[in-house]
């Protein structure tokens, strides 16, 4: 089952290998991985999405919990919570594609950020799943390129994830 | 007053109560060193090789309740030193660990014996820094003895570049350090001891099961008050020998893969496991399918929490200090009567009574060749038990846990969960310099020695009368029994041709030698060397090469698996 996992951890040089050389020496598996710091500047906000079961899933939060650097960790997934995606995506529109594309992107709520006399570049926020519909939803020919920045999540109303 | 980096180093070993650090100079330490040169309260142990330096430190802090310290250069002294630092890891011993790193303006530039340090230790160390300001090194190096020996321990390591430690700042040392993201739980929830309590005294068939961390969390006498109390039985794994008193009748001999017929059985079908400080290792249960039984509830207390319910799914968990939930167990005990099903008990004690019967270590004393057995046995009644064993990884080191009969803790020290060759003769260093007055012998094979014999150098240059039994059997042989078994008896490079004259070798290093190929001679030989108080004795028994450990479980099998003598 797919999870999203927040970390907050101290904003210190080496503390994203210590998460990511966790994932790769014990298996486990990372779909996709955002960091930042946070309106604190000492801590960082890490999104990972993974998957597994709950045996697994428990695993994954207590080994990052026993990391030095991690301050906090919530399973998203186990509440109500949010999650966005942002997409850059550039497609051919060319000819009759031009209006399709147009009409593609509005449909999807995306807006085109960039024009050419070939292509679009158009930017995406959605869940996972919606960027992947729209993905889907396009002829796979015009895609020339997608850059994708992996899921943030936040809890809905009063979860809060914070020192 | 201003003090170098380098000075600030040795103030905090001062600070921390340091007395021994087991190193080994180079470049990128050399100001270090200069200032170990300069006091005399921190005596360094020159060792002959990193790894030695690192096996020193882990020895010296299992067999005390000290954080082992090491030095060792960038680069190549650095990955010499990683091995030790797997293996303290991977036992969770506590160490500092205080590396040279190149300049700070070199880092990166692929300078001379340049490594990323950080990098290459992160999976084997429970922290490690790298301190790029001179400001910094005080308060880093009160954190990694803060970490080293809290929580669940471990080894951690501070790099520190040339630069850093030539330049000048103000010092001062931390009285205490506290970090928001470290904060070990110490005591275990009350109710869920309460809850484990109940489920004891309905057990009909229970098991008390001990690992490394009872010895770690010096919690022995806490766990011997409890099993007493319980009249349960009791087994230690590899890691958790000395926990209990071996030569007690409750104990019923250590459990896994080379673990007691009783033990393995009595772990096998009981109904209520009460798991103490163990994790439920490979070797300790094998495949946890066939282990797994719905019917059996597991009590498990560890001080990590990642260790509950990672191999086997536990009932109830209590994370804490091992010895204070042990002692809120005992308080608990005491304060209220516990009723127990007593038939249930008698009839469980008749069935472990019928299994210890089988005699499942049983070997040919009649032998004309030496039985390896034989030797930890006659090793055991001489230093009465009470000798620091320390031992390399194989056969020898299965036989010595099981024929040593260690009723204290701290008394046993191997690597059990890395299972490093070459430990033992380092481990047994370290922990002669912690303990000048205890008897120390290293229980090895000649394999396993030669892994680290540079370090009967160190022995020389310090002076220390360690004795080292090497059970010779010109093979490596826990290989071979492996190939044995699984590999149609075809001992692929398990053979050791051109082996050294051991007794010569000895004494080139200037130690006493002795070779010893009669089961006659063992026992003489034995007080000989244990009579010579101030000489390392190195004894070459030559023994039987095709014996075999047994029980054995084979990899991936479940306890009832055993293969019997």
């Amino acid at each position: 089952m797919r999870h999203i996992v927040s970390v907050l951890l101290e904003n210190e040089a080496g503390a994203l290998s210590r998460v990511a050389g966790l994932f790769s020496a014990r298996g486990y598996n990372i779909e996709s991985l955002t960091v930042a710091p946070t309106e604190d500047a000492t801590l960082s906000r890490m999104t990972i999405v993974t998957s597994g079961s709950d045996e697994v899933l428990e695993q994954i939060t207590k080994q990052l919990n026993k990391l030095v650097d991690v301050v906090k960790v919530v399973d998203l997934s186990e509440g109500e919570h949010i999650e966005r995606e942002l997409m850059l995506v550039k497609l051919r529109a060319v000819g009759k594609d031009r209006e399709e594309m147009k009409r593609m992107a509005d449909i999807f709520r995306g807006r085109i950020i960039d024009v050419t006399d070939k292509d679009y570049t158009v930017e995406l926020t959605g869940t996972c799943a919606k960027l992947d519909a729209f993905l889907k939803a396009i002829d796979s020919s015009a895609i020339l390129e997608t850059v994708r920045t992996g899921a943030s999540g936040i809890g809905r109303g009063d979860r809060v994830l914070k020192v | 007053m201003q003090l170098t980096g380098a000075e600030i180093v040795v103030r905090c070993l001062h600070e921390e109560g340091v007395e021994h650090v087991f190193g080994y100079p180079g470049g990128a330490v050399l100001f270090i060193y200069d200032e170990l040169f300069k006091q005399d309260k921190v005596k360094h142990i020159l060792v002959r090789h990193e790894q030695g330096a690192l096996h020193a430190a882990d020895g010296y802090a299992r067999s005390t309740n000290k954080v082992g310290v090491a030095l060792v250069t960038s680069g190549p002294g650095v990955t010499n030193a990683v091995t030790g630092i797997a293996t303290a890891y991977t036992d969770s011993i506590p160490l500092v660990v205080i590396t040279g790193q190149v300049p700070t303006y070199a880092i990166g530039e692929d300078a001379f014996q340049e490594c990323d340090t950080v990098g290459i230790t992160r999976p084997c160390v429970k922290h490690n820094f790298l301190v790029r300001n001179v400001e910094d090194i005080a308060t880093t190096i009160k954190k990694a003895f803060y970490i080293a020996s809290t929580g669940r321990p471990g080894p951690v390591v501070v790099d520190i570049p040339k630069d850093v430690t030539a330049a000048k700042t103000e010092f001062s040392y931390p009285a205490t350090v506290s970090m928001r993201s470290y904060n070990p739980v110490i005591k275990g929830h009350p109710g869920q001891i309460k809850k484990a309590i109940q489920l004891l005294a309905a057990a009909k068939r229970p098991m008390i099961y001990t690992g490394g961390g009872v010895i770690l969390g010096d919690a022995s006498v806490e766990l011997t008050q409890l099993v007493k109390s319980l009249g349960f039985p009791c087994t230690n794994t590899l890691m958790g020998l000395g926990g209990y008193p071996a030569t007690d009748k409750q104990f019923v001999g250590m459990l896994g893969m080379h673990g007691t017929y009783e033990a393995n059985l009595a772990m096998q079908n009981c109904d209520v496991l009460f798991a103490i400080g163990a994790r439920f290792d490979d070797r300790v249960i094998g495949n946890p399918k066939h282990f797994f039984d719905p019917k059996r509830t597991i009590i498990h207390v560890d001080v990590d929490p990642s260790s509950i319910s990672k191999r086997v799914k536990v009932d109830v968990p209590i994370v804490g200090n091992v010895r204070d939930v042990l002692k809120e167990f005992n308080r608990q005990l005491d304060a209220g009567k516990m009723h127990m099903d007593a038939p249930a008990l008698k009839a469980w004690w008749a069935q472990i009574e019928e299994w210890r019967g089988r005699d499942c270590l049983k070997y040919d004393r009649t032998s004309a060749i030496i039985k390896p057995q034989f030797v930890v046995q006659k090793l055991y009644e001489i230093t009465k038990g009470d000798a620091i064993i320390t031992s390399d990884v194989g056969q020898h080191q299965m036989w010595a846990a099981q024929f040593y009969k260690f009723n204290k803790p701290r008394r046993w020290i191997n690597s059990g969960g890395l299972g490093t060759m070459g430990f033992g003769l380092p481990a047994a260093v370290g922990a002669q310099m912690a303990n000048p007055k205890s008897t120390v012998a290293c229980v090895t094979g000649e394999a396993s020695i030669q892994m680290c014999i540079q370090e009967l150098s160190t022995c020389k240059q310090y002076k220390l009368p360690i004795k080292v039994l090497t059970l010779n059997n010109r093979y490596m042989g826990m290989v071979r029994q492996w190939q044995e078994f699984f590999h149609g008896n075809r001992y692929a490079e398990s053979y050791m041709d051109a082996l050294p004259d051991f007794v010569k070798l000895a004494e080139s290093y200037g130690h006493v030698g002795m070779r010893i190929d009669k089961p006659a001679d063992v026992e003489p030989a034995l007080k000989e060397a244990f009579a010579r108080k101030k000489d390392l004795v190195f004894m070459d028994f030559i023994t039987d090469q095709t014996e075999n450990v047994y029980p054995m479980v084979p990899g991936g099998k479940g306890l009832s698996e055993m293969i019997l003598v």
